[in-house]
Protein backbone atom coordinates (compact mmCIF):
# COMPACT_ATOMS: atom_id res chain seq x y z
CA UNK A 1 0.00 0.00 0.00
CA UNK A 2 2.71 2.45 1.09
CA UNK A 3 4.68 1.59 -2.02
CA UNK A 4 1.70 2.49 -4.18
CA UNK A 5 1.25 5.86 -2.45
CA UNK A 6 4.96 6.56 -2.94
CA UNK A 7 4.73 5.68 -6.62
CA UNK A 8 1.71 7.93 -7.17
CA UNK A 9 3.44 10.76 -5.27
CA UNK A 10 6.63 10.52 -7.35
CA UNK A 11 4.55 10.19 -10.47
CA UNK A 12 2.74 13.44 -9.64
CA UNK A 13 6.04 15.19 -9.00
CA UNK A 14 7.29 14.03 -12.41
CA UNK A 15 4.15 15.21 -14.20
CA UNK A 16 4.24 18.57 -12.41
CA UNK A 17 7.94 19.01 -13.16
CA UNK A 18 7.35 18.25 -16.82
CA UNK A 19 4.46 20.74 -16.98
CA UNK A 20 6.52 23.51 -15.36
CA UNK A 21 9.38 22.86 -17.79
CA UNK A 22 7.11 22.69 -20.83
CA UNK A 23 5.21 25.86 -19.92
CA UNK A 24 8.33 27.91 -19.23
CA UNK A 25 10.02 26.63 -22.40
CA UNK A 26 6.88 27.51 -24.35
CA UNK A 27 6.84 31.00 -22.85
CA UNK A 28 10.52 31.50 -23.69
CA UNK A 29 10.03 30.82 -27.40
CA UNK A 30 6.62 32.46 -27.89
CA UNK A 31 6.40 35.51 -25.59
CA UNK A 32 9.73 35.37 -23.71
CA UNK A 33 13.26 36.47 -24.63
CA UNK A 34 13.63 33.83 -27.36
CA UNK A 35 10.46 34.92 -29.17
CA UNK A 36 10.45 36.26 -32.74
CA UNK A 37 9.82 39.94 -33.31
CA UNK A 38 6.04 40.44 -33.18
CA UNK A 39 5.91 42.02 -36.64
CA UNK A 40 5.87 38.90 -38.78
CA UNK A 41 2.59 37.01 -38.96
CA UNK A 42 3.89 34.52 -41.50
CA UNK A 43 7.24 32.92 -42.25
CA UNK A 44 9.67 35.59 -43.46
CA UNK A 45 10.70 33.36 -46.34
CA UNK A 46 7.28 33.63 -48.04
CA UNK A 47 7.87 34.80 -51.61
CA UNK A 48 5.45 37.74 -51.33
CA UNK A 49 6.43 40.98 -53.01
CA UNK A 50 8.36 40.95 -56.26
CA UNK A 51 9.03 43.02 -59.35
CA UNK A 52 6.28 45.24 -60.76
CA UNK A 53 5.90 48.00 -63.36
CA UNK A 54 3.03 50.39 -62.70
CA UNK A 55 2.02 54.07 -63.00
CA UNK A 56 1.56 56.18 -59.86
CA UNK A 57 -1.41 58.53 -59.37
CA UNK A 58 0.72 61.48 -60.51
CA UNK A 59 1.33 59.72 -63.84
CA UNK A 60 4.93 58.59 -63.23
CA UNK A 61 6.12 55.12 -64.30
CA UNK A 62 7.49 53.26 -61.26
CA UNK A 63 8.95 49.84 -60.39
CA UNK A 64 9.59 48.07 -57.10
CA UNK A 65 13.12 49.59 -57.15
CA UNK A 66 11.61 53.06 -56.56
CA UNK A 67 10.30 51.87 -53.19
CA UNK A 68 13.41 50.13 -51.81
CA UNK A 69 15.28 51.60 -48.83
CA UNK A 70 12.17 52.01 -46.71
CA UNK A 71 9.73 49.41 -45.41
CA UNK A 72 6.45 49.34 -47.28
CA UNK A 73 2.78 48.75 -46.57
CA UNK A 74 0.80 47.73 -49.64
CA UNK A 75 -2.76 46.66 -50.34
CA UNK A 76 -4.79 45.88 -53.44
CA UNK A 77 -8.27 47.27 -54.17
CA UNK A 78 -10.12 49.44 -56.68
CA UNK A 79 -11.85 52.81 -56.73
CA UNK A 80 -15.43 51.62 -57.47
CA UNK A 81 -15.28 50.21 -53.96
CA UNK A 82 -17.23 52.43 -51.58
CA UNK A 83 -16.88 50.43 -48.36
CA UNK A 84 -13.88 48.16 -47.80
CA UNK A 85 -11.17 50.12 -49.68
CA UNK A 86 -12.08 53.47 -48.04
CA UNK A 87 -12.08 51.68 -44.67
CA UNK A 88 -8.55 50.37 -45.31
CA UNK A 89 -7.34 53.73 -46.70
CA UNK A 90 -8.92 55.43 -43.67
CA UNK A 91 -7.14 52.99 -41.35
CA UNK A 92 -3.86 53.73 -43.19
CA UNK A 93 -4.46 57.47 -42.76
CA UNK A 94 -5.11 56.97 -39.02
CA UNK A 95 -1.89 54.91 -38.71
CA UNK A 96 0.11 57.61 -40.55
CA UNK A 97 -1.27 60.23 -38.14
CA UNK A 98 -0.48 58.04 -35.11
CA UNK A 99 3.10 57.42 -36.30
CA UNK A 100 3.70 61.14 -36.78
CA UNK A 101 7.07 61.96 -38.42
CA UNK A 102 7.98 58.23 -38.33
CA UNK A 103 5.37 57.67 -41.06
CA UNK A 104 7.77 59.29 -43.55
CA UNK A 105 10.14 56.36 -43.05
CA UNK A 106 7.60 54.02 -44.69
CA UNK A 107 6.10 53.75 -48.19
CA UNK A 108 2.30 53.53 -48.30
CA UNK A 109 0.94 51.92 -51.48
CA UNK A 110 -2.56 51.28 -52.81
CA UNK A 111 -2.57 49.15 -56.00
CA UNK A 112 -5.68 48.98 -58.19
CA UNK A 113 -6.77 45.64 -59.66
CA UNK A 114 -9.30 47.46 -61.91
CA UNK A 115 -7.02 48.07 -64.92
CA UNK A 116 -9.85 49.30 -67.14
CA UNK A 117 -11.41 52.05 -65.03
CA UNK A 118 -8.62 53.10 -62.71
CA UNK A 119 -6.44 55.61 -64.54
CA UNK A 120 -3.89 57.73 -62.65
CA UNK A 121 -6.46 60.59 -62.69
CA UNK A 122 -9.16 58.37 -61.16
CA UNK A 123 -6.71 57.18 -58.51
CA UNK A 124 -5.73 60.79 -57.71
CA UNK A 125 -9.39 61.79 -57.27
CA UNK A 126 -10.08 58.81 -55.06
CA UNK A 127 -6.99 59.38 -52.87
CA UNK A 128 -7.73 63.08 -52.34
CA UNK A 129 -9.66 62.31 -49.13
CA UNK A 130 -6.72 60.46 -47.50
CA UNK A 131 -3.20 61.18 -46.32
CA UNK A 132 -1.12 62.54 -49.24
CA UNK A 133 1.66 60.02 -48.46
CA UNK A 134 -0.49 57.15 -49.80
CA UNK A 135 0.61 56.43 -53.38
CA UNK A 136 -1.93 54.98 -55.82
CA UNK A 137 -0.61 52.56 -58.45
CA UNK A 138 -2.43 51.33 -61.55
CA UNK A 139 -1.43 49.92 -64.89
CA UNK A 140 -2.29 47.82 -67.92
CA UNK A 141 -4.07 44.48 -67.56
CA UNK A 142 -0.76 42.59 -67.98
CA UNK A 143 1.17 44.80 -65.55
CA UNK A 144 -1.55 44.59 -62.89
CA UNK A 145 -1.63 40.80 -63.32
CA UNK A 146 2.16 40.63 -62.87
CA UNK A 147 2.02 42.80 -59.71
CA UNK A 148 -0.81 40.68 -58.28
CA UNK A 149 1.21 37.53 -59.00
CA UNK A 150 4.26 39.01 -57.26
CA UNK A 151 2.16 39.62 -54.12
CA UNK A 152 0.18 36.34 -54.35
CA UNK A 153 -2.99 38.41 -54.64
CA UNK A 154 -6.29 36.93 -55.79
CA UNK A 155 -8.55 39.15 -57.87
CA UNK A 156 -11.32 38.54 -60.34
CA UNK A 157 -13.54 40.65 -62.54
CA UNK A 158 -17.21 39.82 -61.87
CA UNK A 159 -19.79 40.87 -64.50
CA UNK A 160 -23.04 42.34 -63.13
CA UNK A 161 -26.56 42.07 -64.58
CA UNK A 162 -26.71 45.78 -65.47
CA UNK A 163 -23.77 45.33 -67.85
CA UNK A 164 -21.20 46.72 -65.45
CA UNK A 165 -18.76 44.76 -63.35
CA UNK A 166 -17.21 44.65 -59.91
CA UNK A 167 -13.92 43.25 -58.63
CA UNK A 168 -13.30 40.57 -56.00
CA UNK A 169 -9.92 40.96 -54.34
CA UNK A 170 -7.77 39.75 -51.43
CA UNK A 171 -8.15 41.91 -48.36
CA UNK A 172 -4.78 41.88 -46.61
CA UNK A 173 -2.33 44.72 -46.16
CA UNK A 174 1.21 43.40 -46.77
CA UNK A 175 4.31 44.59 -44.95
CA UNK A 176 7.69 44.49 -46.69
CA UNK A 177 11.03 45.44 -45.16
CA UNK A 178 13.43 48.00 -46.69
CA UNK A 179 14.99 45.29 -48.88
CA UNK A 180 11.59 44.29 -50.24
CA UNK A 181 11.29 41.07 -48.22
CA UNK A 182 7.92 39.96 -46.86
CA UNK A 183 7.59 40.99 -43.20
CA UNK A 184 3.99 40.17 -42.30
CA UNK A 185 0.46 41.40 -42.84
CA UNK A 186 -2.10 43.65 -41.21
CA UNK A 187 -5.52 42.08 -41.24
CA UNK A 188 -8.68 44.05 -41.94
CA UNK A 189 -10.12 42.98 -38.60
CA UNK A 190 -7.08 43.74 -36.43
CA UNK A 191 -7.23 46.69 -34.05
CA UNK A 192 -5.48 50.02 -34.65
CA UNK A 193 -3.20 49.28 -31.65
CA UNK A 194 -2.05 45.92 -33.07
CA UNK A 195 -1.44 47.44 -36.53
CA UNK A 196 0.54 50.31 -34.98
CA UNK A 197 2.65 47.84 -33.00
CA UNK A 198 3.47 45.91 -36.18
CA UNK A 199 4.52 49.08 -38.03
CA UNK A 200 6.70 50.25 -35.13
CA UNK A 201 8.29 46.78 -35.03
CA UNK A 202 8.94 46.98 -38.76
CA UNK A 203 10.61 50.40 -38.37
CA UNK A 204 12.84 49.40 -35.42
CA UNK A 205 13.95 46.17 -37.14
CA UNK A 206 15.51 48.20 -39.97
CA UNK B 1 -73.66 65.61 -57.09
CA UNK B 2 -73.30 62.58 -59.24
CA UNK B 3 -69.73 63.54 -60.09
CA UNK B 4 -68.95 64.90 -56.66
CA UNK B 5 -69.69 61.73 -54.73
CA UNK B 6 -67.24 59.42 -56.52
CA UNK B 7 -64.69 62.24 -56.35
CA UNK B 8 -65.19 62.59 -52.62
CA UNK B 9 -65.00 58.85 -52.18
CA UNK B 10 -61.81 58.66 -54.22
CA UNK B 11 -60.36 61.55 -52.23
CA UNK B 12 -61.19 59.92 -48.91
CA UNK B 13 -59.72 56.64 -50.08
CA UNK B 14 -56.54 58.36 -51.23
CA UNK B 15 -56.26 60.14 -47.87
CA UNK B 16 -56.79 56.88 -46.00
CA UNK B 17 -54.17 55.19 -48.16
CA UNK B 18 -51.75 58.04 -47.56
CA UNK B 19 -52.35 57.87 -43.81
CA UNK B 20 -51.79 54.14 -43.93
CA UNK B 21 -48.56 54.56 -45.83
CA UNK B 22 -47.14 56.99 -43.30
CA UNK B 23 -43.50 56.03 -42.73
CA UNK B 24 -44.09 55.96 -39.00
CA UNK B 25 -43.36 52.22 -38.84
CA UNK B 26 -39.82 52.73 -40.15
CA UNK B 27 -37.38 54.90 -38.27
CA UNK B 28 -33.92 55.70 -39.62
CA UNK B 29 -31.02 56.60 -37.36
CA UNK B 30 -27.24 56.84 -37.63
CA UNK B 31 -27.35 57.98 -41.25
CA UNK B 32 -23.79 58.87 -42.22
CA UNK B 33 -21.22 58.89 -44.99
CA UNK B 34 -17.50 59.56 -45.37
CA UNK B 35 -15.89 62.63 -46.91
CA UNK B 36 -14.77 62.24 -50.55
CA UNK B 37 -13.06 64.50 -53.08
CA UNK B 38 -14.94 66.11 -55.99
CA UNK B 39 -13.71 63.56 -58.54
CA UNK B 40 -14.10 60.42 -56.41
CA UNK B 41 -15.92 57.70 -58.42
CA UNK B 42 -17.95 56.53 -55.41
CA UNK B 43 -19.07 57.42 -51.89
CA UNK B 44 -20.86 55.37 -49.27
CA UNK B 45 -24.09 55.55 -47.24
CA UNK B 46 -24.61 53.87 -43.86
CA UNK B 47 -27.90 53.73 -41.93
CA UNK B 48 -29.71 51.97 -39.14
CA UNK B 49 -33.30 50.95 -40.01
CA UNK B 50 -35.86 50.02 -37.42
CA UNK B 51 -39.29 48.54 -38.14
CA UNK B 52 -41.66 49.36 -35.26
CA UNK B 53 -44.67 47.98 -37.12
CA UNK B 54 -46.23 44.54 -37.27
CA UNK B 55 -45.57 43.96 -40.97
CA UNK B 56 -42.38 43.13 -42.83
CA UNK B 57 -40.96 45.95 -44.93
CA UNK B 58 -38.08 46.31 -47.35
CA UNK B 59 -35.72 49.06 -48.45
CA UNK B 60 -35.96 48.85 -52.24
CA UNK B 61 -34.06 51.88 -53.53
CA UNK B 62 -32.62 55.27 -52.69
CA UNK B 63 -31.62 58.51 -54.38
CA UNK B 64 -29.73 61.68 -53.59
CA UNK B 65 -29.01 64.90 -55.51
CA UNK B 66 -25.37 64.42 -54.44
CA UNK B 67 -24.80 61.36 -56.68
CA UNK B 68 -25.75 60.07 -60.14
CA UNK B 69 -27.30 56.92 -58.65
CA UNK B 70 -27.56 54.98 -55.42
CA UNK B 71 -27.13 51.18 -55.31
CA UNK B 72 -27.71 48.77 -52.44
CA UNK B 73 -24.77 46.40 -51.96
CA UNK B 74 -23.78 43.61 -49.68
CA UNK B 75 -20.16 43.06 -48.74
CA UNK B 76 -18.82 39.65 -47.80
CA UNK B 77 -15.40 38.35 -46.88
CA UNK B 78 -14.78 34.75 -47.88
CA UNK B 79 -11.39 33.17 -47.15
CA UNK B 80 -9.63 36.51 -47.18
CA UNK B 81 -11.32 37.69 -50.40
CA UNK B 82 -13.61 40.74 -50.42
CA UNK B 83 -16.74 40.32 -52.54
CA UNK B 84 -19.25 43.12 -53.13
CA UNK B 85 -22.54 42.37 -54.87
CA UNK B 86 -25.68 44.40 -55.65
CA UNK B 87 -28.81 43.40 -53.71
CA UNK B 88 -31.52 43.53 -56.43
CA UNK B 89 -34.26 42.73 -53.90
CA UNK B 90 -33.13 45.40 -51.45
CA UNK B 91 -32.81 45.03 -47.70
CA UNK B 92 -35.60 43.26 -45.75
CA UNK B 93 -36.58 44.96 -42.48
CA UNK B 94 -38.64 42.40 -40.51
CA UNK B 95 -41.22 43.65 -37.99
CA UNK B 96 -39.76 44.59 -34.63
CA UNK B 97 -36.20 44.35 -35.92
CA UNK B 98 -33.30 46.72 -36.40
CA UNK B 99 -31.07 46.38 -39.47
CA UNK B 100 -27.74 48.16 -39.65
CA UNK B 101 -26.03 49.12 -42.90
CA UNK B 102 -22.45 49.70 -41.77
CA UNK B 103 -18.75 49.32 -42.66
CA UNK B 104 -17.82 45.83 -43.90
CA UNK B 105 -21.45 44.83 -44.46
CA UNK B 106 -24.52 45.90 -46.40
CA UNK B 107 -24.20 49.52 -47.52
CA UNK B 108 -25.42 52.08 -50.02
CA UNK B 109 -23.02 52.90 -52.85
CA UNK B 110 -23.35 56.49 -54.05
CA UNK B 111 -22.30 56.13 -57.68
CA UNK B 112 -20.65 59.19 -59.23
CA UNK B 113 -20.87 61.86 -56.52
CA UNK B 114 -21.80 65.15 -58.20
CA UNK B 115 -19.57 67.14 -55.85
CA UNK B 116 -17.11 66.77 -52.98
CA UNK B 117 -18.65 65.69 -49.68
CA UNK B 118 -16.98 67.70 -46.94
CA UNK B 119 -16.77 66.67 -43.32
CA UNK B 120 -19.47 68.29 -41.19
CA UNK B 121 -22.03 68.88 -43.97
CA UNK B 122 -25.29 67.00 -44.43
CA UNK B 123 -26.39 65.18 -47.59
CA UNK B 124 -30.11 64.70 -48.30
CA UNK B 125 -31.12 61.13 -49.16
CA UNK B 126 -34.54 59.69 -50.05
CA UNK B 127 -35.20 56.06 -49.17
CA UNK B 128 -37.99 54.05 -50.81
CA UNK B 129 -39.61 51.29 -48.79
CA UNK B 130 -42.05 48.68 -50.05
CA UNK B 131 -44.68 49.54 -47.40
CA UNK B 132 -43.54 52.73 -45.71
CA UNK B 133 -42.99 54.54 -49.01
CA UNK B 134 -40.61 57.48 -49.09
CA UNK B 135 -38.49 58.38 -46.09
CA UNK B 136 -36.29 61.47 -46.23
CA UNK B 137 -33.09 61.45 -44.23
CA UNK B 138 -29.80 63.35 -44.12
CA UNK B 139 -26.41 61.67 -44.12
CA UNK B 140 -23.94 63.42 -41.86
CA UNK B 141 -20.51 63.58 -43.52
CA UNK B 142 -17.78 62.20 -41.26
CA UNK B 143 -13.99 62.27 -41.83
CA UNK B 144 -12.67 59.95 -44.56
CA UNK B 145 -11.11 57.51 -42.07
CA UNK B 146 -14.14 57.14 -39.78
CA UNK B 147 -15.00 53.58 -38.73
CA UNK B 148 -17.84 54.64 -36.42
CA UNK B 149 -19.52 58.05 -36.47
CA UNK B 150 -18.75 60.34 -33.50
CA UNK B 151 -22.42 60.56 -32.52
CA UNK B 152 -22.79 56.77 -32.44
CA UNK B 153 -24.20 56.94 -28.91
CA UNK B 154 -27.25 58.93 -30.00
Amino acid sequence: MLRWIRRVAWGSVAVLGFLVLAISAGWFVTDGPLADRPVATGPASLPIGGPFRLIDHRGRAVTEADFRGRPMTVFFGFTQCPDVCPTTLGDMTALIEALGPEADRLHWLFVSVDWERDTPETMAGYLEAYDRRIVGLSGTEAHVAAAARAFRIYYRRVPLKDGGYTMDHSASVFLLDAAGRFAGTIDHQESHAVALEKLRGLLTSQ
Amino acid sequence: MRTLLPGLLAGTLALAAAAHAQPSDITVSLAWTRAVGATAPTAVGYLTLRNRGANPDRLISAETPAARAVEIHEQRREEGVMRMRPLPDGVPVPPGETVTLGPGGTHLMLVGPTRALARGERVPLTLHFERAGQVHVELSVEAAGTRQPAHAGH
